[in-house]
């Protein structure tokens, strides 16, 4: 098969793509694949079984935030990294794509940990070296009420538990 | 040939045998994944940026009590042996040393190492803080990570979001960042064939096991890598807690096999223990696999007291001392693996007779 890019050289590079759940595949030779960013499954997949699993996981969840704009081609603004690069590598590109991509990472979060919600040491600013549990509690109070808002009841439950330890 | 000499203790002071527990635990090893916030991810920095992280830690480790006096190895710069070696004794990741199959060094790729921490750069984190202890030690271990962590926190902008805690490369370490693995040598469990059963039980319980090396490597000599699983949603020491919890239980039950063992099949035990360490005294080429495989032996036959005059801490040394990065260095020059199982045996020999010797 010659790749759909060059129709010179052989595809070496199945990659399939969901968009708008529309599934498309493209056949690539290594360079054109290169060329668009993507890496061959041999270089990465292959050694990245965690990449295999996350984009399986990742694949059956409901992308709420995503699948309605642009789908996996939706970019991170700061280092330019797609979810589709995420689904292959298992790697985010930088603190952003927490941000960039928070409600698919949020869903695989759970997934992974059974909670999205961090309890353990909080990075301190780095003139306050002291914890303050009273500081805590009022992180805690910001967090709830935000997820409130965004009616993010199951995070809610899970804060409201942590509020009553720290109380 | 780097000088590891540099080191305390050859940076192997875990292998010292003077832990809690060091029949059975060789060592806890605590790591913290954390990565500098304004710079990208591994996957998607540079050459340049790489560069620019090892000066940046270093300048604030030499700020540290920690790591004021570490020794920097640049593994970018080292020649694979040199990066086997490092592996080796435990203080780089495969990973970092470049040594999977189809694996390269990555520029910038080096480790800070001061006593029992240390501090890998530019692996699939920017740092991963480690910390290394002798024996069944966890809140040790855990305390002066959690201190060398403080301290380079309170000099380097690390990423870090309020709900989903510490930022890392891949969503599997967010959160606390925090893996702790103990080396737990199982071989009552492996000879009662129970040990499926507890590794399926761990697993049930969040946690998982590796071999010798960590991540992606292979079982070994009955030593498993016990470690959590999880990152976030628990406290560092609620993860320590659990994980503390069911290694005892492992420990527990380890214990109960080779009661067992003692109890229903003495003879034969006892006739593997010593077959073991007859081969390891006298053989004369030993393959890796086979040299771990007797040592577990001759392991658990200390342990149970069964052969009497050799210390966990000799048991300990050759599982480091005859792999075959070090059997290299110690004799300055390439070897065949046809060699390397000679010098091997070689040296296995020379140990335990001197140990035979300096114990009467």
């Amino acid at each position: 098969m010659s790749c759909d890019q060059c129709h010179e050289r052989e595809a070496m590079v199945h990659l399939t793509q969901i968009v708008n759940e529309q599934v498309t595949t493209l056949h690539l030779c290594e360079r054109c694949a290169a060329e668009k960013g993507v890496e061959s499954s041999g270089s990465v997949a292959a050694k990245n079984q965690l990449g295999t699993f996350l984009a399986a996981m990742t694949k059956g969840l409901p992308d709420q935030s995503v699948a309605s704009s642009a789908g996996d081609q939706q970019t991170c603004a700061r280092c330019g990294a797609t979810l589709q690069d995420f689904r292959e590598t298992g790697r985010l590109g930088c603190a952003d794509c927490y941000r960039s991509f928070e409600g698919p990472l949020r869903d695989l979060l759970r997934r992974l940990h059974g909670s999205t919600l961090h309890v353990g040491e909080r990075y301190a600013d780095r003139d306050d070296q002291s914890p303050d549990p009273r500081q805590r509690e009022v992180d805690l109070r910001e967090q709830l009420r935000l997820a409130i808002e965004t009616e993010n009841f199951e995070l809610a439950a899970e804060i409201r538990d942590r509020l009553r330890v720290v109380e | 040939m780097i000088d590891l000499s540099l080191l305390t203790d050859g940076g192997v002071g875990w292998l010292d045998a003077s832990g809690p527990m060091n029949h059975l635990v060789l060592s806890t090893r605590i790591r913290l994944a954390r990565n500098l916030a304004d710079r990208v991810f591994q996957t998607r920095n540079t050459e340049g940026e790489r560069e620019q992280i090892l000066e940046l830690v270093q300048e604030a480790a030499r700020d540290t009590v920690l790591l004021r006096r570490a020794v920097t190895f640049r593994l970018d710069h080292l020649e694979r042996p040199d990066r086997q070696l490092l592996h080796e004794r435990h203080l780089v990741s495969k990973e970092l040393a470049g040594l999977d199959p189809d694996g390269r060094v990555r520029a910038g790729a080096s480790v800070l190492v001061q006593d029992r921490v240390g501090v890998m750069l530019n692996e699939e984190d920017h740092l991963r803080l480690q910390g290394l202890q002798s024996g069944f030690a966890l809140d040790a271990a855990y305390a002066e990570v959690d201190r060398l962590d403080a301290e380079l926190g309170q000099r380097l902008p690390f990423a870090f979001h309020s709900e989903f805690g510490y930022l890392t490369s891949c969503p599997t370490n967010a959160g606390t960042g925090l893996r702790a693995s103990v080396l737990i040598h199982l071989p009552g469990l492996v000879l009662t064939k129970e040990i499926s059963k507890v590794l399926q039980g761990l697993a049930q319980v969040g946690l998982t096991f590796r071999g010798l090396y960590g991540e992606g490597s292979e079982v070994v000599g009955n030593f498993f890598q016990l470690s959590n699983q999880t990152t976030l949603g628990k406290s560092e020491h609620e993860l320590l807690d659990h994980l503390g919890k069911m290694v005892r239980q492992v420990i527990d039950y380890e214990e109960q096999a080779r009661q067992v063992l003692l109890r229903d099949a003495p003879a034969i035990i006892e006739d593997k223990v010593w077959r073991a360490y007859g081969l390891l005294r006298y053989a004369r080429s030993l393959s890796f696999e086979e040299a771990m495989n007797l040592l577990s032996g001759v392991r658990l036959g200390v342990g149970m007291d069964l052969i009497p005059g050799v210390g966990m801490y000799t048991l300990n040394k050759l599982l480091v001392y005859t792999q075959p990065a070090h059997l290299a260095a110690a004799h300055g020059m390439a070897l065949s693996d046809g060699e390397i199982a000679l010098k091997r045996a070689q040296h296995v020999r020379r140990v335990l007779e001197e140990e035979v010797g300096r114990r009467g």
